[in-house]
């Protein structure tokens, strides 16, 4: 556990050491500003509450997780670190969690960032807080998913630039289930069952409902088990790719 | 002496690819062992297999008594290991880096303080304390992996290639700490470099194609490398047929060869048996017939020598099978 600690430290740390974590807040809350105020008509829908904000984020973080998550393990198998690393008295599960925990730990400093929307929407009239807080949960829990694929994605290769597209494509895939035009195709032929299975794999979905402020263990369920999936196989290509 | 590190019968496939071949051998405390071989023999591996990086595809490895597929964690606390290239955080500085090595290996508080400065202090790396591995030249690389290596003062050392990269004083002082560090620790370092098997080494197991193909202290060695003991006498040109015909009353003798020396004299190479030692018999023959000889000396064998020697061997076998 203590060791966990110690890299997870270690790996947050390593976000600021570089310009790029803080390039990637501010780009962050720039892209988050448009999205809510621009695309998302916040002021035009006369309503207080944060949807508008909210809504963007699968996108948004479609472009801007992978950058996160791709140094993560293909920096390490580039420049030979994991060598140091995996023969330091730490376990390869430790070695996992470490890393996407710090990974997530900055994604959540990044949105934690974005309060300010809250304070106007307080401002402006009188939100829900609880589905705001709601919709914060949610998307943190998304971006913990988005993270876990792109750690996977980072442990395939040596590329940082090809951990890159993996994991943009692999989350796209886990967006677009979600919508009428794959669900329509497979309802044509298919039985309700598998267009429900699809449809529930979806980030859209479950996002979605939390968003609501309908806070579901089931969706709850959905992420915490698609960041251990994706984790799992993440410390098995690890293993795998070590040779 | 109870073995620190003990290698048995291991074997590491990669697909179709056997890289190390039924290897076996044992490091007891005080050794230094030195890897010997050509690029590709099995070194790198072996040692990646030693600290637990790599699985291996058969055998066992032991490292203070525990089986490091069996208990991990536990044998690589006892290791300290620099992998090949030295690779590290480039983005931390020398102190950070060195701090995080010893939060993992478990110091804390003032523990910690001391261990890391005793590092900084033993590698002589206190000018590049602050600065960012990535700016630091290749020597000091190196010595950072080095200092991570031994901050823990662990009873088990495995260096891949120590000293690759360092000019000839950099190379010097990194053998001096290892010799300095030996007295009670198993150390394990691979080298292509025969003269720093001699520096350093107690042991040296040449290795090739993943087979062990000789395995003895440098004297050992050398005195099985082709050339050893032949004794080269320098004589007259008009002379040489006479010391050659003294030299036949000698039992041990393969075959005498001759070559010009010089203008007027002759180098003749009395090669002995199986590498016998044939210096007093000689004198002795000399000074009864009173042969004509300018000068004498006998030759060691060359490390060099029997690592062409074996090397090229079983890179030969393996053509031709």
């Amino acid at each position: 556990m203590n060791n966990l600690g110690t890299l997870f430290k270690r790996e947050l740390a390593s976000y600021f050491l570089t310009p790029l974590a803080y390039i990637f807040i501010v780009i962050f809350l720039f892209l988050n500003g448009i999205f809510t105020f621009y695309l998302g008509q916040f002021f035009e829908r006369g309503q207080a509450d944060l949807q508008p904000f909210f809504e963007f984020h699968p996108y948004l973080y479609l472009i801007l997780i992978p950058p996160v998550a791709m140094r993560l393990w293909a920096e390490e198998r580039k420049s030979g670190s994991i060598e140091l690393l995996m023969t330091l008295p730490i376990s390869l599960g430790e070695a996992v969690l470490g890393k996407f925990l710090a990974a997530w730990c900055f994604t959540a400093v990044a949105l934690l960032g974005t309060f300010p929307v809250w304070l106007t929407v307080s401002y402006l009239g009188e939100p829900d807080h609880g589905i705001i807080a709601a919709g914060y949960l949610g998307s943190l829990l998304m971006a913990g998913a988005y993270l876990a694929i792109g750690s996977c994605m980072s442990a395939l290769t040596k590329n940082q630039v090809v951990a890159f597209v993996l994991s943009v494509v692999v989350c796209f895939l886990f967006i677009v289930s979600g919508f009428p035009i794959v669900l329509d195709f497979f309802s044509a032929w298919a039985p309700a069952v598998i267009v429900n299975t699809v449809a529930s794999l979806s980030f859209l979905t479950h996002f979605d409902a939390i968003v609501q402020g309908v806070i579901d263990l089931k969706d709850i369920i959905y992420f915490a088990s698609l960041i251990g999936f994706w984790l799992f196989a993440n410390a098995v290509l690890v293993e795998l790719k070590k040779a | 002496m109870q073995a620190m590190v003990s290698v048995d019968h291991l074997t590491r496939k990669f697909g179709e690819f056997t890289a190390v071949d039924d290897l076996s051998f044992s490091v007891a405390p005080g050794e230094v062992i030195g890897f010997l071989g050509p690029n590709g023999a099995g070194k790198s591996t072996t040692m990646k297999m030693i600290t637990g990086f790599l699985a291996p595809t058969a055998g066992r490895i032991e490292v203070c008594g525990a089986d490091i597929e069996a208990n991990p964690k536990a044998s690589k606390q006892q290791i300290g290991y620099l992998p090949e290239g030295a690779p590290m955080y480039g983005d931390m500085t020398t102190e950070r880096f060195l701090v995080f090595i010893a939060q993992i290996r478990g110091f804390a508080g003032a523990e910690l303080k001391t261990r890391v400065d005793a590092a900084i202090d033993r590698i002589q790396l206190a000018e590049v304390r602050h600065q960012t591995i990535e700016t630091l030249s290749k020597g000091f690389k190196r010595r950072v992996g080095l200092a991570q290596a031994i901050l823990h003062n662990p009873p088990v050392l495995v260096l891949d290639e120590p000293t690759d990269g360092l000019d000839p004083n950099q190379k010097r002082e990194v053998r001096t700490l290892i010799s300095d560090i030996a007295h009670d620790k198993a150390i394990i370092i691979s080298t292509h470099i025969l003269e720093e098997v001699d520096a350093v080494c107690s042991r040296a197991l040449i290795i090739a194609r993943g087979r062990l193909l000789a395995d003895g202290t440098p004297r050992e060695l050398e005195s099985r490398a082709e050339g050893h003991n032949v004794i080269e006498l320098v004589v007259a040109n008009d002379q040489s047929a006479l010391v050659r015909q003294g030299l036949t009353a000698l039992s041990g003798i393969a075959r005498i060869d001759e070559a010009p020396f010089s203008a007027d004299s002759s180098a003749l190479r009395v090669i002995p048996n199986d590498g016998a030692d044939l210096l007093l018999a000689v004198n002795e023959v000399i000074a009864e017939q009173g042969l004509p000889v300018q000068q004498l000396h006998q030759q060691r064998g060359r490390l060099e020598q029997l690592f062409r020697q074996l090397t090229d061997e079983a890179v030969g076998r393996e053509k031709r099978s």
